[in-house]
């Protein structure tokens, strides 16, 4: 019996998400009393006997260059077969993009229950429950797993990294590749900017901005707070922003430790995607904007004139003026 | 000459904006005065899609499937509305997403299918979870988070969301792809189609044996805000203040 935890890399870095996946499996393992490994498919630059300080024993990994780009299907079948043979009861993966594209199809394959988008360390005492977010993040549900083996997808930035010492094992698996049905043509990052789901500071604006060459404080700000920079549905449909950066319902779901939304109203379908942000800050030049029900702090002013001075005062805090 | 078949499961969720209440413990959700709506992502983009292949093709032959009991007509009517030819209701409370997935594969796997359509996930239980099962259980490939779809022949290009990013693909038919925003734009249906849509056959099938992996326990709220706190306007820092000695974020 063993938690294994996926561990996602990008340009040979591990994510942070993968680091909070970590060390939920090696706090779950210990609740359970099981060891917690990890599986590592393609290769990084750092030491893989260092993700030991997480509290991992064994880190299990497939050394192929071409695993370093996501191939769904073999990914799933390799993470199959180290689960299998490793005698894994737990599988732990982020409730990322990549996570989206392998754990249903694990879920599928080992017929394994699966819960995405879990918020907590599953209750493990009286069978096996795991509370998620439902109603894209308007309520929480706990679900109980009833299989042998079990897979939860963590969301992002819900669990802190925790840290240690201690070096894991590597043992190199050697399982064979099968000819990939999907053939990748092409692949964008955004390079330098901070993706939206993985930022810790997230600034938006909303139709308040009144057009996309207004946008230059909030990227300023952001560029400040080392923070990423998003939209409301409107901004992008106008093409003000790309739309990537779209929030809301029917955009991407975030969970920042800071939310500051600007001239955004707060309309119910953005809430459903800033909505577990741990602080939101609103700045509305009508007090009645419905936002401000759902902010911790707030600013009742206009855009262009609090703007300037928020950039002024970060830039004093961080002893740059 | 092959003749496209495309499937697009359906889903029924409340209203965005309906009130999110629980009863029972805790363990249903409240339904009344809930207005049902097709899953954003299935409508605008898993089936505005599809129809736009239809147009493009009309020999294409356009499915909808949905697994639900008689509550689910009314919304896979709505859909008809839209497009295709004809939809499949599986009759049977939805279990979890892999009793889902199943009662769909043993649709597809019967009919045939080149392209299966789902929509990135619901908005309700936001499993994420149905499309890349329902490809593991047929043996297709599976492309999460696609929003862009074209054919060409028997071959898929999609550009798919990943992370940080977002890459260009090429598959070939047959596959399972989970629709989000890009894929198309949102559609309204005129009265035509909402004519039409009666007369469009709506089967309902049996389910097949399978079985929840998973079990939803209770609910519950998040617990409320405590209330806005306001800072004047000329008092830019007194906010950077408070974000950096009481909230911490910065
Ligand atoms: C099914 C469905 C799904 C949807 N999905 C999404 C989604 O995913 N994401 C999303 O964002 N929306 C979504 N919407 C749209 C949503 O309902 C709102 O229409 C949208 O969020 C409004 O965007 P906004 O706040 O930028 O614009 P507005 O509602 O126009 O608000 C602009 C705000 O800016 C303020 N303002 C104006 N000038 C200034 C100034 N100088 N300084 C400061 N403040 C100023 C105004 O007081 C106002 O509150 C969806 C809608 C539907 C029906
Ligand atoms: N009851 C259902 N009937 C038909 N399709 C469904 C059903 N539930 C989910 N789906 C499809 O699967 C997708 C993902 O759903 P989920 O995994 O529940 O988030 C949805 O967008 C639908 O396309």
């Amino acid at each position: 019996m063993s938690v294994l935890v996926f561990i996602d890399h990008s340009e040979g870095q591990i994510k942070k998400t993968s680091h909070e996946a970590l060390s939920y499996g090696a706090a779950l393992g210990k609740q359970m009393a099981v060891p917690a490994e990890g599986v590592l498919l393609g290769n990084v630059q750092e030491d893989l006997s260092s993700l030991g300080k997480y509290g991992i024993q064994k880190i299990h990994q497939l050394n192929q260059e071409s695993l370093n780009q996501l191939d769904a299907e073999q990914y799933i079948r390799i993470i199959s077969a180290i689960a299998e043979s490793s005698g894994a009861t737990v599988i732990i993966l982020s409730h990322t993009n990549t996570g989206r594209a392998i754990a249903p199809g694990l879920s599928a394959r080992l017929k394994a229950g699966l819960v995405t988008g879990a918020t907590e360390l599953p209750q493990t005492v009286n069978g096996f429950s795991v509370k998620k977010n439902v109603f894209s993040g308007k309520a929480f549900c706990t679900v109980s797993i009833k299989t042998p083996i079990k897979i939860i997808s963590l969301n992002p930035n819900v669990f802190p990294v925790i840290t240690g010492s201690g070096a894991a094992e590597i043992i190199q698996e050697n399982i064979k590749l099968n000819p990939s049905a999907v053939s990748i043509k092409s692949v964008s990052k955004a390079s330098g900017e901070i993706p939206l789901t993985e930022a810790e500071i997230v600034v938006s604006g909303g139709r308040g901005m009144k057009g996309p060459e207004n946008w230059g404080p909030i990227e300023e700000l952001a560029k400040l707070l080392h923070a990423a920079t998003a939209c409301s549905r409107p901004v992008a449909d106008a093409g003000w922003r790309p739309h990537h950066e779209h929030v809301g319902q029917t955009g991407i779901a975030i969970a920042p430790n800071l939310y500051i939304a600007v001239g955004i109203s707060g309309a119910i379908q953005h809430l459903a995607g800033v909505n577990r942000s741990k602080v939101i800050v609103v700045i509305n030049k009508d007090p009645e904007a419905p936002f401000f029900k759902s902010a911790d702090y707030g600013i009742v002013g206009d855009a262009f004139e609090v703007l300037p001075k928020l950039i002024q005062e970060v830039k004093k805090l961080k002893g740059l003026a | 000459m092959h003749i496209m078949k495309i499937l697009v499961c359906i889903s029924k969720t409340p209203d965005t904006t309906a009130k999110i209440a629980f009863t029972d413990n805790n363990r249903k959700f409240v339904t009344d005065g809930v207005q049902w709506i097709l899953n954003p992502y299935d409508e605008w983009y898993a089936l505005v899609r599809a129809i736009e292949i239809k147009e493009k093709d009309p020999s294409a032959v356009l499915h909808l499937v949905t697994v639900g009991g008689a509550d689910y007509d009314v919304v896979i009517r709505k859909a008809l509305a839209l497009g295709g030819d004809e939809a499949i209701r599986i009759n049977t409370e939805p279990g979890d997403s892999f009793y889902v997935a199943n009662q769909i594969a043993s649709i597809a796997k019967a009919g045939g299918y080149d392209l299966i359509l789902t929509g990135k996930e619901t908005i309700d239980y936001n499993g994420a979870s149905v499309g890349g099962m329902l490809a593991a259980l047929m043996d297709l490939p599976f492309i999460s988070l696609a929003a862009k779809l074209e054919l060409s022949g028997d071959t898929v290009t999609l550009v798919r969301e990943i992370e940080g990013g977002e890459e260009t693909v090429e598959v070939k038919l047959p596959l399972v792809v989970g629709c989000q925003k890009g894929m198309a734009e949102q559609r309204i249906p005129n009265m035509k189609g909402i004519m039409g849509a009666r007369s469009k056959p709506l089967k309902v099938v049996e389910p097949v044996a399978s079985e929840s992996l998973t079990e939803i326990l209770s609910f519950e709220l998040p617990p409320a805000k405590k209330g806005v706190r306001l800072v004047p306007a000329d008092n830019a820092e007194e906010l950077i203040r408070l974000l950096h000695d009481e909230a911490k974020v910065i």
